[in-house]
């Protein structure tokens, strides 16, 4: 499609003494699901709270569905959906009655609104405790609650901070389901996440963002492909033994050895892997040394991430 | 997936017409809430009960409201004193409520959806009054059976109702605008601190006459006093009256007063409630 359904532009926002967000640019294209990334406190809540009309920002702009977040609220409102990182419903209505209170205040009639709630009750796995009390519902019931109450309308946009936090692999597998399905139909989904294999399944492209501004944007693969070479590591049978893994590992590497003492194991990027290990091993073998393991490393975004929010940011900008 | 389009509301009918259905839907959502919890309903009026059976047969007995010796008539100056107390301490009730609602995430997820945004007020006005119109009807119950009457017509009699939800009603802009300003649900709580003396320094248990000039002066001007004041005077119960100017218009006063109050406190309350995206 290609039409730009998110686009925020040089975000500023204070509170009192901290900049939350400190020039910050995203944008998502329609039907496509764009992650946010970003250690505790970098500003993921607020970019969300903003672009959902929640929150006044300082300085720069914010267009959602194509209208001004500042301006035309009203008609952004009416085309998203957001589930909050922390969970919204009202824990003395059943799921149902929630379901239908939201549906009503969406404005669909009350048989729509009925409808609508059972069917979003059987998706989520809901169905049985339908009628009972949100008040009784584990942390992880009540999240997917929150989460169908968002789905209501299949909005245009949808907001969803931290959506699988506290989530059971099944739960987790559920909003994974539904979050691909309403892509699949035209929504476009903004998420944050701890989670990088969640970012690494579900989304298009991800924005990593610290202190209020941004580190980088790009597809997962990108990302990871940052990440350079794999890594060549080695376990030590005897801790002993790690001063002469190294030597061996230095020997083939392209880049500086890593020990961790508390594995007991030596890594190095590697751009040849498997001459490398290849190398590495007949050196094993000529020292007649015992290790617990040898092997190549893909790197994960989990690595990628931790390597790009341990940077300074300024570096790392582009 | 069926994609559910939002239903027009540009014409000014149309939006007048889901503004009325967004706050039917947040009052039957208040009134769930009651029908949840009876338990919370019974221990809200437990404490008026409790105040009351506590002032009529422990401070009561001691009391000279009439002029006729200690403990006379008390009951029937106590009970107005008690309705008037309920109505008054009501909006600590509503803070809590809307601040558990604003904790709890509810009020940012409606502030995203298309509804009229007054609902979330508007709607907790009407249901917390009507609320308050049950607790009456309760309270007026009650005291038949303890032996308080009303010896006013019919039509003084309802006239007394309406005075005393007209401060409720009243108090609950206070009530809204202080729910949006704490800081947690507990802090809520702790409103009842200011609700005590303001309920309590006034004529509702006792005769503003018979406290220390300076606070019966303060009493005496309390809007509870002049609600206190007319509903006795509607009900045809003993009022001992001083003759500061609120006292001697107590009718008025008691009308005035909620008119004041809402002055000041539903535009406080409107412009918390726009300013939360601060
Ligand atoms: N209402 C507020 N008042 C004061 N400071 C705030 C407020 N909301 C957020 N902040 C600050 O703004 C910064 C960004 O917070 P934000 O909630 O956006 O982080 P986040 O990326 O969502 O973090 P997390 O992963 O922990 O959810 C933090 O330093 C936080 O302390
Ligand atoms: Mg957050």
């Amino acid at each position: 499609m290609g039409t730009t359904t998110v686009e925020a532009n040089n975000l500023g926002k204070r509170f009192k003494d901290t900049a939350a967000l400190d020039g910050f640019d995203l944008t998502a294209e329609a039907g496509t699901v764009l992650g946010l990334l970003g250690p505790n406190g970098a500003g993921k809540t607020t970019t969300v709270r903003i672009l959902t009309t929640l929150l006044r920002f300082d300085t720069g702009s914010a267009a959602v569905a194509g209208f001004d977040v500042a301006r035309d609220a009203r008609q952004v409102r009416r085309r998203i959906g957001l589930t909050g990182q922390q969970t919204a419903v009202d824990e003395l209505l059943t799921a149902r009655q929630n379901l239908i209170l939201f549906g009503k205040l969406f404005r669909l009639d009350k048989t729509r609104a009925g409808e609508r709630a059972d069917q979003l009750l059987a998706q989520f796995g809901l169905a049985d405790a339908a009628h009972r009390q949100a008040k009784g519902f584990s942390g992880g019931m009540k999240r997917r609650l929150d989460l169908a109450a968002s789905m209501i309308l299949a909005p245009q946009v949808l907001f969803l901070d931290e959506p699988t936090t506290g989530l059971d692999p099944a739960g987790r597998r559920e909003v994974w389901d539904a979050v691909e399905g309403l892509a699949a139909d035209g929504t476009t989904v903004v998420l944050t996440t701890h989670y990088l294999d969640e970012a690494d399944r579900l989304c298009d492209r991800i924005a990593v963002i610290d202190h209020g501004r941004n580190l980088v944007d790009d597809t997962p693969a990108g990302l990871k492909r940052r990440m350079g070479h794999d890594r060549l590591e080695i376990v030590a049978a005897d801790p002993s033994d790690l001063p002469v893994l190294q030597g061996i590992i230095a020997a083939v590497a392209d880049g500086d050895t890593a020990i961790d003492e508390g594995a007991s194991s030596v890594s190095a990027p590697v751009k040849e892997s498997v001459a490398a290990l290849t190398a590495a091993a007949t050196s094993l073998r000529d020292k007649q040394l015992t290790v617990a393991d040898i092997g190549l490393r893909r790197p994960t975004l989990d690595e990628a991430f931790l390597e790009l929010i341990g940077t300074p940011a300024k570096e790392d900008q582009q | 997936m069926t994609t559910l389009a939002p239903l027009p509301d540009e014409t000014l009918a149309g939006r007048l017409k889901w503004t009325l259905h967004d706050y039917r839907a947040i009052v039957g959502q208040e009134f769930t809430h009651l029908w949840r919890q009876p338990v919370n309903f019974a221990w809200q009026l437990g404490f008026p009960i409790v105040m009351v059976l506590l002032f009529v047969y422990v401070f009561g007995s001691a009391m000279d409201v009439t002029g006729q010796g200690a403990g006379v008539d008390y009951v029937a100056y106590a009970m107005p004193g008690m309705f008037a107390m309920t109505m008054a301490f009501g909006f600590t009730n509503t803070a809590w409520a809307v601040a558990e609602a604003k904790q709890k995430g509810f009020i940012d997820r409606v502030r995203s959806m298309p509804m009229a945004s007054s609902a979330v007020v508007v709607g907790r006005n009407i249901a917390d009054t009507i609320h308050a119109a049950v607790d009456l009807l309760v309270l007026f119950l009650i005291a038949l059976v303890i032996g308080w009457r009303s010896d006013g017509t019919f039509w003084e009699t309802l006239g007394a109702f309406a005075i005393l939800l007209w401060l409720r009603f009243a108090l609950i802009w206070v009530g809204v605008w202080l729910g949006l300003l704490v800081k947690s649900v507990e802090q809520a709580g702790n409103l009842f601190a200011i609700a005590f003396p303001f309920g309590m320094v006034s004529s509702v248990f006792t005769p503003p006459e018979l406290m220390p000039d300076w606070l019966g002066a303060i009493a005496a001007w309390n809007p509870v006093s002049a609600t206190a004041t007319a509903i006795r005077e509607l009900f045809g119960n003993p009022s001992a009256v001083g003759d500061s100017w609120p006292e001697q218009h107590a009718l008025t006063a008691a009308i005035v007063w909620p008119v004041i109050i809402t002055v000041i406190f539903l535009p406080l309350a409107v412009r918390k409630f726009q300013n939360l995206g601060r």
